[in-house]
């Protein structure tokens, strides 16, 4: 599969390559979101998680996969991107 | 083979010329001529000949192949002849073989060679031309969505753009002679150097077709002028954006719309050019909503505001040759305009009464009682263009009239008048006050047939402190 390239429409002065959202200092005042892959007793760890979290005050959204063989859902990204701050993806098997 | 010594033929299976020189082919081959076949079609084809695959045209595009079959004789590198279709004795002059093609006509016209097939010059040109294209080239993931990462890096005004592949782009420059390297304008408000490859860019996303090209970059230049100051059109907090008015020919020709719904939507050129304006100011420019552009409410012709003005059915000469520029001549008026406020009269018959009308909604324009410093266009519809036309009322009659009903007396403009607070300062309470400074007032003939309103498009902070309207013409 070729990958499309397409023509920077800017003045160019911004890094083609978008950076990586820095990794937050504290969990303070933030929401993590927590992601179950669907994969056997991801759950487990993810509901020890969300108490430890929520023990400390963190806002925590929970948040799954309908599959583990698939990528998530362009949907369900946008949404954790758009209510989360930090994210935690659990792979437990 | 040598490829820089021998002949070099470019057929397709599907031009019957090229079949019919096929057994002339075998001919020369046989009788030891250096020849290399290029197929551009069907690889089989000739048959029994060893054909080069040229499906993908890359020797037929660097060969400059226009017709086939083509015959090339190469000596050193260089082609000493070209021979296009079929022709007997210059086949065997350029080949030194006599006796070519037994049976055959004498000569005989070829095909159009599959390079020139519609959209396939910019095709070729984007997989196998020189590097005329200067902008960086960014590399989506395979399993990126295309609108969805032009969405994501911030290209877009909200609505879909048309993804700027390098074939678009060549095809997009193909609306203007002028080079792509130009700078076209300094774009602020980062103050870049556009050139005019950036405003193509922009103009593929807009949905512009290559036509509208020289319409865009006229736009862009009278946008970037002292005199328009897009930059602080675009940081104010005021409701207004660039409104483009295209006057002569290149209207007609392009397929803008002055007719019905012209400030509206539906008509490509008009909807794209305006955009294709507002996408160099985001992109190239770096204007954007909550950075530069500090609007409170901003209105919906900020995604796009152009429309032509209707010549042919207007009383009056058109507003750019008004405005200076020679009549026949295409021009684009650039106007720092707000929303659009319809207006009604239905009863009105003689121009003194509807020039009553016009001028009381004129007067409201930003507040009844500021004057000088907001400029408006009025766009007098058909129907009420009409009622002057009937009279004999030139535009400078008519604006006479309306210089005269929109002096209103100085003590119930100024601040506190009429239990108002807001107002023009208690200084001017003595003499009248104008609405418009003069040339503030811009005059145009626009819309449908059907309909006795007219429309107010309000402006901005106007003259030096602010926007003053720029008529610039179109190069082609």
């Amino acid at each position: 599969m070729t990958r499309p390239e397409l023509l920077d429409p800017t003045s160019e002065r911004q890094p083609a390559a978008r950076r990586r959202v820095s990794r937050p200092a504290s969990l303070e005042g933030l929401t993590v979101g927590l992601l179950d892959i669907s994969k056997p007793r991801g759950d487990v760890f993810l509901d020890r998680l969300e108490e430890l979290l929520s023990a400390r005050g963190v806002e925590v959204l929970r948040f799954r996969k309908p599959t583990f063989t698939k990528p998530a859902p362009i949907d369900l990204r946008r949404e954790i991107s758009v209510r989360c701050d930090a994210v935690v993806e659990a792979l437990a098997d | 083979m040598d490829p820089s010594n021998g002949y070099v033929a470019f057929v397709k299976a599907e031009c019957p010329t090229c079949r019919l020189v096929e057994p002339v082919l075998a001919q020369l081959r046989r009788a030891g001529l250096p020849l290399t076949v290029c197929t551009q079609d069907d690889p089989s084809f000739p048959a029994g000949l060893e054909a080069v695959d040229d499906t993908d045209l890359g020797r037929s595009y660097e060969a400059g192949v226009e017709i086939v079959p083509t015959l090339l004789h190469v000596r050193d590198g260089a082609v000493v002849e070209a021979l296009q279709g079929w022709d007997r004795a210059a086949w065997e002059r350029a080949t030194g073989v006599a006796g070519l093609g037994a049976g055959l006509p004498e000569h005989r016209a070829g095909c159009g060679s599959r390079t020139l097939d519609p959209g396939m010059p910019e095709l070729l040109a984007a997989r196998f031309g020189g590097e005329t294209l200067r902008a960086r080239r960014l590399e989506l993931g395979v399993l990126e969505d295309e609108f969805e990462a032009m969405f994501e890096r911030g290209w877009t005004d909200g609505l879909p753009v048309v993804p700027p592949t390098r074939q678009r782009v060549l095809r997009m420059l193909e609306g203007t002679r002028r080079h792509p390297g130009e700078v076209v304008a300094v774009v602020p408000p980062d103050l870049v150097e556009c050139t005019l490859e950036k405003v193509a860019i922009n103009a593929v996303m807009a949905g512009c077709r290559p036509e509208y090209l020289p319409v865009v970059l006229t736009a862009l230049e009278a946008a970037c002028t002292g005199e328009f100051n897009v930059h602080g059109l675009l940081a104010t907090t005021w409701a207004s954006g660039p409104v483009v008015i295209v006057n002569g020919p290149v209207a007609a020709r392009i397929g803008m719309n002055s007719g019905g719904n012209a400030l509206g939507q539906g008509n490509r050129a008009n909807a794209t050019i305006g955009r294709a304006l507002q996408l160099v100011v985001r992109n190239v420019g770096g204007g954007r909503p909550g950075g530069v552009d500090r609007a409170t409410h901003g209105n919906p012709g900020k995604y796009t505001f152009c429309f032509a003005e209707d010549e042919r059915g207007s009383p009056w000469e058109p507003l750019a040759v008004e405005r200076g520029v020679a009549v026949g001549t295409s021009a684009v008026t650039l106007f720092a305009g707000s929303g659009v406020q319809p207006l009604v009269d239905q009863q009105s018959r003689t121009p003194e009464s509807l020039a009553g009308t016009l001028a009381a909604c004129l007067q409201v324009v930003a507040h009844p009682k500021l004057a000088l410093a907001w400029d408006a266009v009025l766009v007098v519809s058909p129907e009420h263009a009409r009622v002057f036309r009937e009279a004999g009322w030139s535009r400078s009659r008519l604006r006479e009239e309306l210089d005269g009903l929109l002096l209103r007396p100085g003590s119930e403009m100024v601040r506190g008048a009429g239990g108002i607070a807001e107002g023009m300062p208690q200084g001017m309470a003595a003499a009248p006050i104008p609405k418009f400074r003069p040339g503030g007032l811009l005059i145009v003939h626009a819309g449908g047939t059907a309909g006795m309103f007219s429309a107010i498009i309000g402006g901005w902070a106007s003259g030096e402190v602010g926007s003053q309207p720029v008529t610039r013409e179109v190069r082609e």
